[in-house]
């Protein structure tokens, strides 16, 4: 069904959401918060600018976004996708545990922040501009991986990126050498084999956003992780 | 009634900002619309707006806004307005009586002028004369509050949601060439008229988004230098550190915003050698005008606007333009219902200003 979202009010229009029993067409999208928030079996498709936490909590269905989207985009996102044809705002995919996010352009500070992962929930996230500061931030677990398709000459990622990251992974396509990392991850260029659990998604990510995946693969990435299993060991108490 | 737990409010302030560069007046229409989608970032406690460009005809003359609690705080105020300044018009600010905005205050605006003879006794520049008697009223006649105190700008403000505020001051027939707006929902201090944003001291007013740590520290400071935090509110001291960085201390917009939003060491290490000295310099010389703990504010002033976001941007901001109009807000969202086809939507990182000026001569 289509909802005409202008005029709504975001407690209206989420309930309308809910109560459609097949999939739903967004139109003339502005600000309503919370859309989709723990949603399972939809596709939504939304045209305009969603507010934030758009899809927090989703627990297995897909969003579109035909725009950009603000803050905190997939909070705590369980299952499901979230693909933004445009940039999105701080925090996405905070403390997110499952299902994957596609962003085609920048993200803001703190993307990925406290991801974690748990056997087979394991959350992707693909940016493909550049992100503020902050990203990975406190990372448990999961894959980020950021592209710097952008060209407005900025670093691929802002200050102080994996700050207090205890797991999973990060890809950035960019040299080693130009990165400032904290002491407590460890990086390197990534091996044709290491780059092999990142390819699927950069694929999807080609072919989502109808870019070639040749150009992207052409450049190295550089692969972050946790140096150790225990990484903060006597920072804050005797472990 | 619902307590914590039992009821979620979504919140968190809203601001927004348009301006002109070729000083083109427009009305307040948009900017209270811009409010709308943002309505769930404040809680009605207050909303508020400052207007430049306004009074073009008394643009030689300071307008004062000002709150009071009954006639008879009007007329000991008025008593030492007339000892002060020469005083060329004096009226009620026009309203729109609605059901949404109540408990109103008597709303007065003056235009004034300082007397010669008193400034040239107190050997004190005109703004520096103006920023005390401002002082003076808001510290010392117990029922007025001057709440604007700039040259052809002024500030409207309320306990209310902004939108309403703005339809109860009627800024759709003020025309400025720079808007800044405001959604309040308070953490710390009760929601009344003169809490509400944006705060303002001579031409300088501030809308903010946030909640500062520092703002004893920040308070320390500023009141050795004749300023007094009346309000307990930490958008007042920053109004108060404008003012005293940017008039009285003549730094630049942008080394002001690498005082409040300085750099950390080790940023400012990685620096070239020449900017390096500089952030060292300004943190070393202002370290307790340091704004720590979340912050977006919009700084308007006479000519132009500043938006900056606290140096870890613990809040979000998106700026835009299109043609001659440059647009601020929380939210991509409120720029979208001020102009739909704003172009090269930017988030500026922490401590970085964005600065407009409007084109010289044009205001």
């Amino acid at each position: 069904m289509v909802i005409k979202a202008n005029e709504l009010d975001f407690a209206t229009l989420n309930r309308t959401i809910r109560e459609s029993s097949d999939d739903v067409h967004i139109t003339g999208c502005l600000g309503q918060r919370f859309i989709a928030a723990g949603l399972s079996h939809k596709n939504i498709t939304i045209d305009g600018i969603p507010g934030n936490a758009l899809g927090a909590y989703l627990n297995g269905a897909n969003i579109t976004v035909d725009g950009n989207a603000q803050d905190a985009v997939g909070d705590t996102m369980n299952d499901g996708s979230i693909v933004i044809h445009g940039t999105v705002g701080d925090a996405v995919g905070y403390a997110m545990r499952g299902g994957q996010i596609f962003v085609q352009k920048n993200a803001g500070y703190r993307a990925g922040i406290h991801m974690k992962e748990y056997k087979e929930k394991k959350p992707v996230m693909v940016i493909g501009g550049r992100t503020g500061s902050f990203l990975g931030e406190y990372q448990a677990g999961g894959l980020i991986i950021v592209l710097g398709l952008h060209d407005d000459g900025k670093p691929i990622v802002g200050n102080f990126p994996c700050t207090g990251m205890h797991g999973g992974k990060v890809f950035l396509r960019e040299d080693v050498s130009k990165l400032k990392l904290p002491r407590q991850v460890s990086a390197h260029t990534a091996t044709d084999e290491e780059l092999d659990e990142a390819l699927p998604h950069i694929m999807r990510y080609c072919g989502l956003f109808g870019v070639d995946s040749e150009a992207i693969l052409e450049k190295p990435f550089t692969v972050i992780t946790p140096d150790s299993k225990n990484p903060y060991k006597q920072m804050y108490v005797q472990n | 009634m619902l307590l914590e737990g039992q009821v979620r409010i979504p919140s968190g302030c809203a601001i927004s900002a348009m301006i002109s560069k070729e000083g083109r007046r427009v009305n307040g229409e948009k900017i209270m619309q811009s409010m709308v989608p943002m309505h769930d970032r404040s809680n009605g406690l207050g909303g508020g707006f400052a207007a430049y460009g306004i009074y073009p005809e008394y643009r030689d003359f300071y307008a004062l806004h000002i709150f009071y609690n009954d006639n008879s705080d009007r007329e000991e105020c008025e008593r030492f307005l007339r000892e002060m300044f020469e005083i060329v018009k004096a009226e009620t600010i026009p309203i729109r009586k609605i059901p949404e905005i109540t408990n109103v205050p008597l709303i007065w605006r003056y235009f004034v002028t300082p007397l010669r003879s008193v400034l040239s006794r107190l050997q004190l520049d005109e703004k520096e004369y103006v920023a005390r008697m401002v002082m003076r009223i808001n510290t010392g006649i117990n029922g007025a509050y001057v709440f604007s105190s700039g040259k052809n700008m002024g500030v409207f403000k309320a306990v209310g949601f902004p939108e309403d505020v703005g339809r109860f001051y009627r800024l759709e027939e003020y025309e400025g060439y720079s808007w800044t707006a405001h959604g309040r929902y308070p953490t710390n201090t009760p929601g009344w008229w003169g809490g509400a944003h944006p705060f303002a001291l001579l031409d300088y007013s501030i809308v903010h988004n946030g909640e500062i740590s520092s703002y004893d520290a920040n308070r320390r400071y500023i009141e050795m230098f004749g300023y007094k935090c009346t309000l307990q509110t930490d958008t007042e001291v920053i109004t108060y550190i404008a003012d005293y960085l940017i008039r009285r201390q003549g730094l630049t917009l942008k080394e002001m915003a690498s005082v409040i939003a300085a750099p950390f060491w080790s940023t400012i290490d990685s620096r070239p050698e020449h900017e390096r000295e500089q952030l060292n310099y300004l943190r070393t010389i202002y370290p307790s005008l340091l704004i720590t703990g979340p912050f977006s504010i919009i700084l308007g002033f006479e000519g132009g606007l500043m938006a900056l976001n606290d140096r870890l941007k613990l809040r979000s901001m998106v700026t835009a333009e299109k043609n001659d109009m440059v647009y601020i807000a929380s939210e991509e969202a409120a720029i979208r219902v001020m102009e739909p086809d704003a172009e090269n939507i930017y988030a500026p990182s922490g401590g970085e200003p964005v600065i407009v000026n409007v084109k010289e001569g044009a205001y």
